[in-house]
């Protein structure tokens, strides 16, 4: 159109009077008509391409405007025609989810877990579904790698405290350790050998240094000699005779060289004279049945877990059965 | 047809020479986008969920948001879970705009360098938010959260907390005269086994000593009950609720 507006004015590229718009001569386009100091501002046209993707945008525009909802009217917003909502898209994924899932999942509660690992198949699902589980439930007290801290047990090796076959580590997930509320949690409170007066401030030295000794991290001398008559009298009930603990009342084996509460002589000698009493959720009160149980397929596969026993359970031995065995 | 349109473009210059004129031309245009995109929130049915449960933060809720916000806990840690599966399969059920209504300002974040919180509540023991907060990576080898061992030495200083309180109720909280006559003492008693008529104000409020010293209020108490109340006021599981939502249109 503007071309029309316009003829070449004269020689000289002279703006006209009229302030009006001329044709540059070297490219053939029009200018804006502004002059400063001789210099002009040509009035390329925009690309094409880039007109059209600019209408088409507006065209897109009106068109989602008509499909999604937009425009804010009385007491609700124009809905769209799709009908589509964020929170509806939400649960259509997940119920394409967990249709996807549903066949592995009514396998998994159909199997007792004992069954688990004569299906490879299914015990590699659960091992993977309990993986994706221990990420957001697990991983915050037994770290992102089970391997624990102080405190915290680590998932990794073979000492159990509670046991270590697939319906020992269910159950220990499902009712959790010394959780308020749940009636057959795992429970054993440890006495405060020191705190409440049971053993004199160096008694409780003894006994440590005895325990310590047990693992190697002392030698035998004379406190450990003391500390053994302590022990046998005190804490071979739970801990048994020769400290390798016992699963029945999640006693800790004294004489690996795992500590849950640090092996050092202040933290062992602390642990005597204070008890820790740790604490684990009973998660059979939010998790599903099946979620627990790929839990307990997948810490078992971590390395430590432990076949089922052929006869009397060996307890108490853990170093002796504890091979990381019993994968599928 | 063609003169006219270029008289009228025309006058597009004194609106860019008059510096005046351009700002009330743009201060009609914002006023004409703030009405189409923020007035109607006011009116339409959609903006606030009508779920039960949601109540008014506790004097000591209250005071540990003063100190989540103090901290700029917010930098890292948003407190909105958006209706994704990955989301909502990782931190639980989607956030409602009633969850953050008595919340000013709300805490929805836009930086999630740490996990979402919305939903923090319940979820772990005291024992593990005051381990965590004093040395994060003892609990979580990767984190890279800054330890806040400091808040379990720190008093909790909340200054007086009726003052808190009316201020947040001009802004639309609805607390009542008792609760803000009662405030001070309702600070101090939340850390205590005997929180006299909190639980009947602050329905389902969680009273007990929540940093591990009983016989101190310090600011970890504040932090820590603020936190085991996040995303807990409503039961978005229940039947009631998951009703109200399966009726929500329009998002």
């Amino acid at each position: 159109m503007a071309e029309s507006d316009n003829t070449p004015s004269g020689a000289g590229g002279k703006t006209p009077p009229s302030g009006g718009r001329r044709i540059d001569q070297s490219t053939g386009t029009e200018t804006v008509g502004h002059e400063w100091d001789g210099i002009e501002e040509l009035n390329t046209p925009l690309p094409r391409w880039w007109v059209l993707t600019f209408y088409a945008c507006i065209l897109f525009a009106i068109g989602y405007v008509i499909c999604y909802p937009a425009i804010p009217l009385g007491d609700h917003g124009t809905r769209g025609l799709l009908g589509w909502t964020s929170r509806g898209q939400l649960a259509r994924e997940t119920a394409a989810a967990n249709g996807a899932r549903s066949g592995t999942l009514a396998a998994l509660a159909a199997t007792p877990i004992e069954d688990l690992p004569k299906n490879p198949d299914l015990m590699r699902a659960a091992i993977a579904g309990g993986k994706a589980a221990f990420k957001v439930n697990c991983v915050q007290c037994h770290g992102s790698g089970a391997a624990g801290s102080i405190g915290y047990p680590n998932l990794n090796d073979d000492d159990w405290l509670w046991g270590g076959n697939l319906t020992e580590i269910q159950t220990t997930i499902t009712h959790g350790i010394r959780y308020p509320g749940d009636a057959e949690t795992r429970m054993s409170l440890m006495p405060n050998f020191g705190a409440d007066k049971i053993l004199t401030a160096d008694q409780v030295q003894d006994a440590a240094s005895f325990v310590r000794s047990l693992s190697g991290l002392e030698p035998k001398g004379a406190a450990a000699q003391r500390g053994a008559a302590i022990f046998a009298a005190n804490c071979a009930v739970c801990h048994g005779p020769e400290g390798k603990g016992g699963r029945m009342v999640g006693a800790p084996n004294l004489t690996d060289k795992i500590w849950l509460y640090g092996g050092s002589r202040d933290q062992v000698a602390g642990s005597i004279s204070n008890a820790h009493h740790g604490v684990m959720p009973a998660w059979g009160q939010r998790l599903d049945p099946v979620t627990i149980k790929m839990l307990a397929a997948y810490v078992h596969s971590l390395g430590g877990g432990e076949d089922f026993a052929p006869a009397a359970p060996a307890e108490a031995t853990a170093p002796a059965t504890g091979a990381p065995a019993a994968k599928p | 047809m063609s003169t006219e349109k270029k008289g009228f473009l025309a006058r597009h210059g004194q609106l860019e020479r008059n510096v005046t004129l351009l700002a009330v031309f743009a201060f009609i245009a914002v006023i004409f986008g703030g009405i189409i995109e923020i007035a109607p929130l006011f009116w339409i049915d959609n903006t606030i969920e009508k779920v039960k449960g949601v109540r008014p933060y506790t004097p000591l809720e209250q005071a540990g948001r003063d100190i989540y916000i103090r901290e700029g806990c917010y930098l890292c840690h948003s407190q909105m879970i958006r209706p994704f599966r990955d989301e909502v399969e990782r931190y639980g059920h989607y956030s409602l705009a009633a969850e953050s209504m008595y919340d000013h300002p709300f805490q929805w974040g836009s930086e999630r360098t740490g996990p979402d919180l919305a939903r923090v509540g319940g979820k772990y023991s005291d024992a593990w938010h005051v381990q965590h907060l004093s040395d994060p990576r003892s609990v979580v080898p990767e984190s890279i959260m800054p330890p806040y061992a400091f808040m379990r030495d720190r008093p909790l200083d909340a200054g007086d907390m009726r003052a808190e309180l009316k201020a947040l109720k001009i802004t639309g909280v609805p607390y009542t005269a008792d609760d803000i006559a009662k405030a001070n003492d309702d600070l101090k008693a939340q850390a205590t086994d005997t929180p006299g008529d909190l639980a009947i104000r602050y329905p389902k409020a969680q009273n007990r000593d929540f940093d591990g010293q009983p016989d101190r209020l310090t600011e970890m108490d504040a932090l820590i009950a603020y936190l085991q109340v996040l995303g807990t006021m409503v039961d978005v599981e229940s039947a009631a609720a998951q009703e109200q939502l399966a009726k929500e249109t329009g998002r």
